[in-house]
């Protein structure tokens, strides 16, 4: 994105991620509003898929997915052409910047001083809301997560619950603050105040702007999945709606959308499905009498192409953003969502960051992982996350060999000490008779073995290195 | 080169070749038949599990039940459909205790205000439901329009038993939808709610606060 | 992840065993009591002394070059057709699932799918191929297990430590909570990231201590190391062995085995 760092109210310096990481883990506040919440998001996700063959399920979803990409480029051509059809003017944008002209450009010609949002991950990846208050336009969020997350000035910490990171009395305080709401800790009451507010802004709204979760192709069909309204809200009583979506969120057949709907409501918040789902394939029509007046679509790639062109890195694209990995990761549930200082929190975050913000810039996201796998196991269109996050930590690494680069920041973390410690280590382990000496001459001297070691004993002992290796042993025992 | 062609082109160019393209075993959305009766309860403990109300009602008793409904609740007003049936019938009973009805026969643009802060309850058809996600199937039309369901405090739904589907699959196929859909079709599952402080449930966030169905038996 | 479908050969006359690094130079116990157990249900086990490392700390770090070099050392050493048992969830997963993308297009494809598909982590050929049955001699003791996240998800057998277990009438085995959550090893990811793995080895011990077991095991020297390190630093009351230590311990009489 063009505009320089020092523009953004929200920006963050992706790399000091380590003082992030500290500092929430540190907060007993927020490591106990991470934990409870995915504890719970865990529970229900188990309970939603009892007595369901999950793992067909997630195959269809794979394969769904996967041929989608397959024929992206047809069905973006499909999906255009049935959109027109409807009445939907359709818009390509090639990154962030160009979708937020795009949408400006919309509300200028009407004329349009008031935006209202339903939520979007791609508008966040937009920086929409910040590039139109600069430009003098209005935008206010009216998903109630989103909407706590703006008047504190912050950015989501989950894609799916934007304020996980708050309890209701940071979030009481912000309401009184901001809005002038009773400090209260009953949530009806909380939530029943910004219903009142927030009604106002429905009816006042001049454009309203919503995401986009499959967009179906062969009937031109843009789908919503939501639980509070403000979707159908922000899509129904303005009299302009513009949908922004990646290119990579359409479908080829409305069926497609029954298994990917399943999945994405279970996995996301453990439920079988959201109070809405919403399909829209059109502005009014004539004779009816609510609903936009005019529809847009704004497809946006945003580096997304660029993934599309590597085989293994394609997977990448197959996601439909419902937040399990996150929930089920480790490391996000110590560290929570703003520590990573990305669009996408969590494991979906460290593989899709690197290629929006270059390897370099988001040097830390492919190593904080254990790679212990529960995201991947939880992925509900089969994401190999884990190998994802090996092949960025190899093109992090890689001095050439993986030419053409196929990552912004494509060995930016390359150290020549560190890569020769790694070609000594290979050296020594490809070399039987090496490795036995080294090995046996590391356990005679044992009691010499340093009682620090780094980082690990910082909280652990060190390892105590055996009397004997096993090839001694076996040795002795003529094997 | 406009930005569409940029990345048709760079799509269609991809430096990894044609992909697979994959098959799709739709089998594992397959369900076992269902009696009606089975169906009924199963939509009922689905959808009541979410804070949805399910009343039971014959053709001839839904109006009562509805009165009764209404004034417990308090409610002065009722927007009904002008041309279905449902508002029909409403218009025509001689049944006490029904609230005002009003009807959604102008563009919103000149009654918004009121619709938002004047209107109590709304009552819809629906186009059927789907017992496995306790879902009712909306298509707004110019006489039942998108707000009817979405601003009233309360939502009260019209389902026809016989129209109640196992699977949103199953609904989809037997409807056709493919076939073309209208300008916003919905599946509606509970009140409108929301959990985005601290995972506490809370209802009416931004829609109804509460949705009745009446399933016609 | 886990094998789609996996299935068990017969029980053989041979194995090759597979030690790994970590139980060569700090867990030979643990090695030699898997070698013991495989021998007491009759197999000739082959331990190929040319074996050095699997290659996985090189090969989760990025660096596949390195990796694939002493990979390929390893290749060589498995001539028989025979079983490879590795008491290793995470160096068997490596083996199992990476040696074939390792060396996808290369000379030794042919011969790393083969390694591939005869790589078994040792509890599940234990139980699974030499449907081993364990006579309990030890006293009763309670006990909790960490199975380790690559033995879960890689080798899908997190059902099979606690079979095992249930096996010995004289041990208790209690379920810690969040079993399923990551102790915070992680290879590399210890050292680079060490407040977070910090901080999730910490919460495993508090869920092992809670148990109330005072003692687990696990099929990793990783999260072993981790764990029991992170327990005896922070003078938590928890102490910790592989599972082969201890399902050899409490079954063996004392006059077999040669350790």
């Amino acid at each position: 994105m063009s505009h320089p760092p020092s523009e953004h109210p929200h920006h963050i310096d992706v790399k000091e991620f380590h003082p992030r990481a500290r500092a929430a883990i540190a907060d007993p506040k927020i490591r106990q509003n991470f934990r409870r919440a995915m504890d719970g998001l865990i529970s229900k996700r188990k309970d939603a898929f009892q007595g369901m063959d999950l793992d067909a399920l997630r195959d269809l979803g794979a394969n769904i997915r996967l041929r989608a990409l397959a024929n992206l480029p047809d069905l973006l051509e499909q999906l255009e052409t049935k959109l027109t059809e409807n009445g939907i003017k359709v818009h390509w944008a090639i990154d962030g910047d160009e979708a937020c002209r795009i949408v400006r450009n919309i509300c200028v010609a009407r004329n349009a001083k008031t935006v209202i949002k339903g939520k979007s991950m791609v508008s966040e990846e937009m920086e929409l809301n910040h590039y139109l208050e600069e430009r003098g336009i209005e935008a206010l969020e009216s998903d109630l997560g989103e909407y706590i997350v703006q008047l504190a000035d912050e950015t989501p910490s989950h894609i799916i619950m934007p304020a996980i990171h708050k309890n209701t009395g940071e979030i009481s305080e912000l309401m009184h603050n901001k809005t002038g709401t009773d400090r209260s800790d009953d949530v009806e009451y909380l939530t029943a105040s910004a219903r009142q507010q927030l009604r106002e802004k429905f009816m006042n709204a001049d454009v309203g702007v919503s995401g986009v979760n499959f967009a179906v192709a062969e009937t031109g069909t843009l789908c919503l999945v939501e639980n509070e309204g403000n979707g159908r809200m922000t899509t129904t009583v303005p009299p302009c709606h513009i949908a922004v979506t990646g290119i990579e969120k359409v479908v080829g057949n409305l069926e497609d959308v029954v298994p990917l709907l399943a999945l994405l409501t279970r996995s996301a918040t453990g439920q079988h499905i959201t109070t809405y789902f919403n399909m829209i394939s059109g502005p009014r029509k004539p004779d009816e009498l609510d609903g936009p007046e005019e529809v847009h679509l704004v497809l946006v790639d945003n580096g997304r192409s660029s993934i599309y062109q590597d085989d293994q890195l394609l997977d990448t694209l197959r996601c439909i953003r419902c937040g399990a990995c996150m929930n089920h990761c480790p490391v996000y549930t110590r560290v929570g969502g703003h520590t990573y200082g990305t669009t996408y929190p969590g494991p979906i975050g460290k593989i899709l960051m690197p290629h929006l913000i270059g390897l370099d810039e988001g040097q830390h996201l492919p190593t904080a992982s254990s790679l212990c796998g529960a995201c991947g196991e939880v992925c509900p269109v089969k994401i190999p996350i884990p190998d994802l996050l090996v092949r960025l930590r190899q093109e992090s690494v890689d001095g050439d060999k993986l030419n053409p680069a196929k990552v912004p920041g494509h060995g930016a973390k390359r150290s020549t000490l560190e890569a020769m410690v790694w070609k000594g280590w290979s050296w020594m382990h490809a070399r039987p008779g090496a490795y036995r000496f080294g090995t046996a001459v590391a356990t005679r001297l044992r009691k010499l073995q340093p009682g620090q070691l780094g980082s690990w004993t910082k909280y652990r002992t060190a390892p105590k290195l055996a009397a004997k290796t096993l090839h001694e042993r076996m040795k002795e025992r003529g094997q | 080169m406009s930005s569409r062609d940029i990345i048709l082109q760079r799509l269609r160019n991809r430096s990894g070749g044609d992909l697979v393209v994959p098959e799709r075993d739709f089998s594992v959305l397959q369900r076992p038949a269902s009696s009606v009766a089975e169906r009924i309860d199963q939509f009922q403990s689905t959808i009541e599990s979410v804070h949805g109300e399910v009343h039971r009602c014959t053709r001839d008793s839904w109006i009562t039940q509805l009165a009764d409904i209404l004034s417990s609740r308090g409610a002065s007003s009722l927007l009904i459909p002008a041309k279905h049936e449902v508002g029909r019938a409403l218009r025509e009973s001689q049944q006490d205790g029904l609230p005002e009805l009003l009807i959604y026969n102008e563009p919103i643009d000149s009654w918004q205000s009121h619709l938002f802060n004047e209107v109590d309850a709304s009552i819809t058809s629906t186009r059927g439901g789907i017992a496995e996600t306790g879902s009712l199937i909306l298509w707004p039309t110019p006489d039942e329009p998108r707000l009817m369901s979405l601003v009233p405090p309360i939502h009260i739904a019209i389902l026809e038993a016989s129209e109640l589907y196992t699977s949103f699959h199953e609904a989809m196929l037997a409807q056709n939808w493919a076939s073309g859909m209208p300008t916003n079709a919905l599946l509606v599952s509970g009140p409108s709610k929301t959990a985005d402080i601290e995972q506490t449930l809370a209802y009416g966030v931004h829609g109804p606060k509460e949705l009745i169905i009446l399933v016609i038996e | 992840m886990a094998d789609p479908i996996k299935v068990y050969p017969p029980k053989p006359s041979n194995v090759y065993f597979y030690a790994t690094c970590l139980i060569d130079m700090f867990y030979p116990d643990a090695g030699m009591a898997g070698i013991q157990l495989l021998e007491r249900e009759g197999i000739t086990v082959c331990f190929p002394e040319d074996q050095t490392c699997c290659g996985q700390p090189a090969y989760t770090s990025g660096y596949h070059d390195e990796a694939r070099a002493v990979a390929k050392a390893q290749l060589g050493l498995f001539p028989e057709d025979w079983p490879i048992v590795v008491p290793s969830g995470s160096c068997g997963g490596m083996m199992r699932k990476h040696y074939p993308d390792l060396f996808k297009h290369t000379d030794h494809e042919a011969r790393a799918t083969s390694i591939a598909a005869r790589t078994w982590e040792l509890t599940d050929f234990l139980l699974n191929v030499c449907h081993i049955k364990l006579e309990d001699l030890g006293k009763p003791t309670t006990l909790a297990m960490h199975t380790s996240c690559s033995a879960r998800r890689e080798m899908g057998i997190a059902e099979v430590g606690p079979q095992l277990i249930g096996q010995l009438n004289n041990v208790k085995l209690v379920e810690q909570v969040r079993a399923e959550e990551c102790c915070g090893f992680g290879g590399t990811f210890a050292v680079r990231h060490p407040e977070i793995s910090g901080a999730m080895v910490s919460e495993k011990v508090d869920a092992l201590v809670d148990t109330g077991a005072g003692e687990f095991v696990t099929t990793d020297c990783g999260c072993l190391m981790n764990i029991a390190g992170y327990a005896e630093k922070n003078r938590k009351p928890l102490v910790g062995q592989h599972i082969l230590s201890f399902l050899w311990e409490r079954t063996h009489s004392g006059d077999e085995g040669t350790s």
